[in-house]
């Protein structure tokens, strides 16, 4: 790194561990990367069924791996279908913006009307 | 909000990510969240960031507005550096942070035994004995002294539930710790037996108002290398403010002489001294300097009482905070004044905030209790920590039955930083964590509650903390060497 000086531990960890995204890089000649940043998806059973939909041994939900919450989330990141959800690239970048925990703050993620 | 306020580009928007600036010695940082990593910007690296704080805006025209300054290569180079470490990107979801539970089990790496709930003194803000205490020390359930047997058993916990490899730390603690010297004594003579019968390191430490410091004691002390922490105010008169006898009489003259001849006697261990700070004797520079430099303490540590907001002695919310950290601030500069020049300073405070700085640790949890750090109360039941030993509804098993590892695991699934919806687009996160659960338990009355009075004061403490932290890795770099070693080893903070 020419511009930026890692200072503490922790700097160098990050700086040893985006080693790999470098050199991708720069084989796409420079400039910063194309490829947005990839969305986060919280940890469950397998990055493409969310259990969300399901039912824990008990028939409930409590006891999912991952919070039936999180699907509100899913339907614009993890799924492959469109969903009625914003467009958070472009239009509505921050409408989960005070939602810091699918399950407890989703009533908060905003209303979001066209047009 | 609106969502077609703004009109939509087809091209990439680049935004700042989350960070904070601080400046040291005329050079930039940024403190990433939340990964606590600190990195030193150069100037067109500074420029970058400062234009996306403006708005966000395509690559194109950023590198439009400072290629002309720095040249197209260099702005490239910086975007794609600040790029890596997230310090900018593209405005895309905020998705929530994920959750990260530590993998169980967890060793214990302090154990700090109560081994007696009573004290000799009264000092009037304690949150033993005063009007905030969570457990009846007078006429509760729990015994006033810890048997030997009792004390035994913790060791015999300690030693079992701590890394093997790694020196398992306990810590005696009270009431007044001395009160029951006799078990303290026999305890550590057991705990050496135990711990050299298993090839284990055991290591102790207390904390004690210094009244019954008789040369017996002081030279146990010394010759078994027991880390000491005395409770002291300050001089005379703020010390025999609040840290009285039950008759009202002020401590300090029967405190002062036995200090001295501990700090004679006792040099196997770094001695420090830990200070309460009330409204009525906040002179943080006065206390520092009667405690540092004419008593002769290692170091000296301040800490605000917890307490309800209504006392008497409580913080006020706002002003009392700001007042506090300026003289802290005042005193911390004296502490980058002489690192700079490599001479010891004792205000611990900064010391550890340092500490954590250069680890860069990223917090879920504000310190060690109920991960690495248990407390146990005088009947033996296992607590959060020592400020909650003996309470009911924070027990996490028992020295005879173990850990209850379920509970633990209950606790921490409910006290982590992303419950604290509060805390989520607070910058000083990865350092606070939230803070106490005690103090959060005394105001709030619950442990999960974010201790949402003192934020301005983590913010503005944590930012002179980094300050001098830059202040320090740029003129003197060899004195954050010292902070470097194995974080494991070092006992759990409270
Ligand atoms: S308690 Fe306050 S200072 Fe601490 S992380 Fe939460 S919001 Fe930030
Ligand atoms: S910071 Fe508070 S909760 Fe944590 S160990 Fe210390 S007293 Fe206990």
């Amino acid at each position: 790194m020419k511009h930026l000086n890692a200072i503490n531990r922790k700097a160098a960890l990050v700086v040893a561990s985006t080693e790999a995204d470098v050199v991708a890089l720069q084989q796409q000649g420079g400039g910063p990367p194309q490829q947005p940043e990839k969305p986060h998806i919280p940890p469950g059973c397998s990055t493409v069924f969310s259990p969300g939909w399901e039912a824990d041994h008990a028939g409930g939900t409590a006891g999912l791996c991952s919070p039936v919450e999180r699907d509100l989330f899913d339907c614009h990141m993890g799924c492959f279908w469109p969903a009625q959800v914003p467009d958070q690239l472009n239009h509505a970048p921050d409408w989960t913006a005070k939602c810091a925990v699918a399950q407890k703050d989703w009533r908060k993620i905003d209303l979001v009307f066209p047009g | 909000m609106s969502a077609l306020a703004e009109t939509t580009s087809p091209t990439r928007q680049l935004g700042v990510g989350e960070f904070h600036t601080f400046e040291a010695s005329g050079q930039r940082f940024a403190y990433m969240v939340p990964s606590a990593a600190v990195f030193a910007l150069d100037d067109c690296s500074v420029a970058v960031v400062e234009l996306l704080k403006t708005r966000p805006q395509a690559p194109e025209e950023l590198l439009a507005a400072l290629a002309p300054r720095f040249g197209e290569q260099t702005v490239k180079d910086a975007v794609n550096e600040l790029h890596r470490i997230r310090a900018i990107g593209e405005l895309a979801a905020k998705a929530p942070a994920p959750k990260v539970i530590p993998l169980k089990p967890m060793p214990i790496q302090t154990l700090v035994v109560n081994v007696t709930n009573q004290c000799n003194l009264s000092c009037e803000y304690c949150y033993e004995y005063g009007e905030d205490k969570i457990v009846d020390t007078e006429n509760g359930s729990q015994p006033k002294f810890m048997s030997a047997e009792t004390a035994r058993a913790a060791v015999d916990l300690a030693l079992r539930e701590s890394n093997p490899g790694k020196t398992a730390h306990i810590t005696f603690f009270g009431g007044e710790t001395l009160m029951n010297f006799k078990v303290l004594k026999s305890t550590v003579a057991y705990a050496r037996d135990s711990a050299k019968a298993l090839n284990r390191e055991v290591d102790f430490s207390l904390t004690t108002n210094a009244t019954l410091l008789q040369p017996d004691v002081i030279d146990f002390l010394a010759d078994e290398r027991i880390g000491v922490t005395i409770s002291i105010d300050g001089p005379q008169e703020i010390q025999d403010k609040f840290r009285v006898f039950s008759n009202g009489k002020g401590s300090y003259d029967i405190a002062a002489p036995k200090i001295k001849a501990l700090l004679a006697r006792h040099k196997t261990r770094p001695i420090g001294a830990r200070v309460t700070l009330t409204k009525q004797t906040l002179d943080v520079k006065r206390i520092y300097k009667h405690l540092f430099e004419d008593m002769g303490f290692w170091e000296v540590g301040f800490a605000p009482v917890t307490t309800a907001p209504q006392r008497g002695h409580a913080l006020e919310a706002g002003p009392g905070y700001d007042h506090l950290l300026e003289q802290f601030r005042q005193l911390a500069a004296e502490f980058l004044e002489a690192s700079l020049q490599n001479r010891h300073h004792g205000f611990s405070n900064v010391r550890e905030t340092l500490q954590e700085i250069h680890m860069g640790h990223a917090k879920a949890y504000p310190c060690g209790a109920g991960i690495g750090l248990l407390g146990v109360a005088t009947d033996g039941e296992v607590s959060l920590c020592h400020r909650f030993a003996g309470s009911e509804n924070h027990r996490f098993g028992s020295v005879t039955d173990g850990i209850d590892r379920a509970k633990q695991a209950t606790f921490l699934d409910e006290h982590h930083i992303s419950n604290k919806t509060d805390c989520a687009t607070c910058w000083a996160r990865p350092i606070c964590g939230g803070g106490c659960y005690h103090e959060a338990h005394t105001r709030y009355g619950a442990t999960t509650q974010p201790n949402l009075h003192y934020c301005e004061w983590i913010r503005g403490w944590t930012h002179t903390c980094l300050e001098i932290y830059g202040e320090l890795a740029v003129k003197n770099p060899g004195f954050l060497r010292q902070f470097d070693g194995d974080d494991d080893e070092a006992p759990q903070r409270h």
